[in-house]
């Protein structure tokens, strides 16, 4: 009742595995994490992917040539926007996961901070071919080392089966309900014979995951792109054509008969170009990073350490502000002060502006950290000091802050009183005193002057004696009023405060 | 499994199979079969009918789970195990 094997089939099949040992079983290649701990929920053991994805199959394919070529400790996969953006639970390597389309990007840098990395470029179509067209191209242009793999599935699957840029013509997809339409909607884009018009790729293919034949085809590129990379080859492409049975509403061996069927007209299967024997190994030019040169350009020949002493009475060591208010109010410049004052003083200092709808009368922010250590991530989240010079300011910030910051607040313009209890408050009418010196826009300064003193990190006259560089070419008048906004700010918190 | 089972044989993981039948497409000599039962995930899954592999590796590469498919050739040895 079975059929008989094919005559193949009847010698004993090997296959080859690490070092070309001959393999005894075939099992979940080491190139996979064992227990998937990144993917949330309780289904540790299996993937995300629907049945008979095509992805799984490509995952396996690329896991097991890690396995076998010993390279899972040295690769770095760069996973999508798109099904298979959280690659990253599954593959035993290095991995980021990317802006949608900035994988070729992303790989790019990769590849070149780390040379003898194998990187690996792992796409959709709606990644690839639409919102990141260029970036495939460019780096295909420049000939990177790295491997790409395109799972082309003619739909955008994540997102519930929209027309994508491969969506053959005439095929129905959500967005295109009566089938993709080339007068209204273009061609569906054939991207290998793109890639193969630029001359530096070595290695261009597409495979299909169709059946047997074509899945063993896929493994053959696959190892081929990813030895390419470990050998320093350069740019390898291999196109995947692939199923996706929710897209497509077709069962999955309905699916690989609409590969063949379908797909396979309109994106031909074979290798497009194999230069990879001949292929020169990549080697760039390694940055030259002349520091004297660089301030030359930047205009600081005569630049000379700062010699500023740090208070080391200082009430804060560790500053974590977010100074926050209307568009106009000099928000970002009194971030970008304390930050360059902090860097003067030999801190390590980050600010980090938040724009937006701010910019037309909302509330804009910026976030700045001002401290001994290393600064890792440069937002905000949990302030020990805030700044707020309106109203919806403080009540959004407030509530973020940790106990025993110090919460400083406009009070010329809000009415409301902090509801914190467990912080420093310091009502400052900053805008007032602004006002007072003849010109509003220097409540950035009031507010700097008054950080100093709430602080003690910085002294009031030090921070004036870097106002001429920090407002260069601003005339005399503004620099004194500047200044002077300075001083009443810091004096303003010491007389009304004991700090 | 028993020390006696013939190699090569497929072993294939009934709770993660996800019932998309490619392996029983892929098999050449048809001793894959999909189960009557469902697993927990409400899938039928797949099943081996306990002889007749000839250890292609078929099921292997074409099945999308990465753990549900294992494939033991007939130079296996259980020892490997540790
Ligand atoms: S939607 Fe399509 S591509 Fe995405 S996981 Fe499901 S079958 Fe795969
Ligand atoms: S290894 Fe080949 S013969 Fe054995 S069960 Fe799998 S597909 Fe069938
Ligand atoms: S290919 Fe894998 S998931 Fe699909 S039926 Fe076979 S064992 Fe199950």
């Amino acid at each position: 009742m079975f059929l008989l094997p094919r005559r193949s089939l009847r010698r004993s099949p090997s296959f080859t595995g690490c070092n070309m040992e001959k393999k005894t079983v075939l099992r979940k290649p080491k190139g996979f994490i064992d227990v998937y701990k990144h993917k949330p929920g309780a289904e540790k053991d299996r993937t995300h992917y629907c049945p008979g994805c095509g992805h799984g199959i490509l995952h396996k394919l690329i896991a097991e040539a890690l396995e076998d070529f010993d390279l899972v400790e040295k690769t770095i996969i760069i996973s999508p926007v798109g099904c298979s953006v959280f690659a990253y639970y599954y593959f035993h390597t290095g991995n980021l996961q990317v802006a949608h389309g900035r994988a070729p990007a992303v790989a790019s840098a990769v590849s070149r901070a780390n040379p003898d990395s194998v990187v690996i470029s792992y796409q959709g179509d709606g990644d690839l071919a639409a919102i990141g067209g260029n970036n495939i191209n460019q780096a295909a242009n420049r000939g990177e080392n790295m491997a790409v793999f395109f799972v082309n599935n003619a739909i955008y699957g994540m997102t519930g089966g929209q027309m994508a840029p491969t969506t053959l013509e005439g095929q129905k997809t959500t967005t295109t309900p009566y089938g993709r339409n080339v007068k209204t909607d273009g061609y569906p884009i054939q991207v290998c014979e793109l890639i193969n018009t630029f001359t530096a790729p070595v290695y261009v293919t597409r495979t299909s995951l169709q059946d047997m034949a074509n899945i063993r085809k896929t493994r053959t590129a696959v190892r081929k792109a990813i030895m390419n990379a470990k050998e320093k080859k350069g740019f390898s492409f291999v196109e995947v054509l692939s199923m996706c049975p929710s897209g497509w509403k077709k069962d999955s061996l309905q699916s690989q008969q609409w590969i063949k069927e379908n797909m396979v007209p309109r994106f031909p299967l074979g290798v497009f170009r194999d230069v990879s024997e001949e292929a020169e190994t990549v080697e760039r030019p390694v940055p030259v990073m002349d520091t004297e040169e660089v301030k030359k350009i930047f205009g600081y020949s005569d630049f000379k350490a700062s010699t500023i002493q740090k208070n080391t009475e200082a009430n804060f060591k560790k500053i974590s502000l977010r100074v926050s208010g209307f568009g106009g109010q000099g928000i970002m410049s009194t971030g970008i002060v304390l930050a360059n004052v902090g860097m003067e003083y030999g801190y390590n200092v980050s600010w980090l502006p938040s724009y937006g709808p701010e910019m037309r009368g909302g509330t804009a922010n910026c976030s700045v950290k001002i401290q001994e250590d290393t600064i890792g991530a440069s937002e905000v989240t949990e302030p020990n000091m805030i700044i707020a010079m309106n109203q919806p300011s403080l009540e959004k910030f407030e509530k973020i802050m940790v106990p025993g910051g110090a919460l400083m607040y406009n009070s010329t313009l809000i009415d409301i009183e902090p509801t914190r209890n467990d912080v420093d408050i310091y009502k400052i009418p900053i805008t007032g005193i602004a006002d007072e010196l003849g010109d509003t826009r220097v409540q950035s300064m009031v507010g700097v002057g008054a950080f100093a003193a709430i602080t003690g990190l910085f002294d009031p006259e030090e921070i004036v004696s870097l106002i001429p560089s920090l407002f260069a070419g601003k005339p005399d008048k503004v620099l004194n009023m500047n200044e002077e906004a300075v001083r009443k700010g810091y004096d303003y918190v010491t007389e009304n405060y004991s700090v | 499994m028993s020390e006696s089972r013939k190699y090569p044989f497929p072993e294939i993981d009934s709770d993660i199979c996800k019932g998309c039948k490619l392996c029983i497409e892929a098999c050449p000599t048809n001793v894959l079969v999909i189960s009557e039962k469902l697993n927990s995930k409400g899938f039928h899954y797949a099943e081996y009918i306990g002889e007749g592999c000839v250890g292609c590796g078929n099921c292997f590469y074409t099945c999308p789970e990465p753990s549900a498919v294992t494939v033991y050739l007939k130079d296996y040895v259980p020892e490997e195990v540790s």
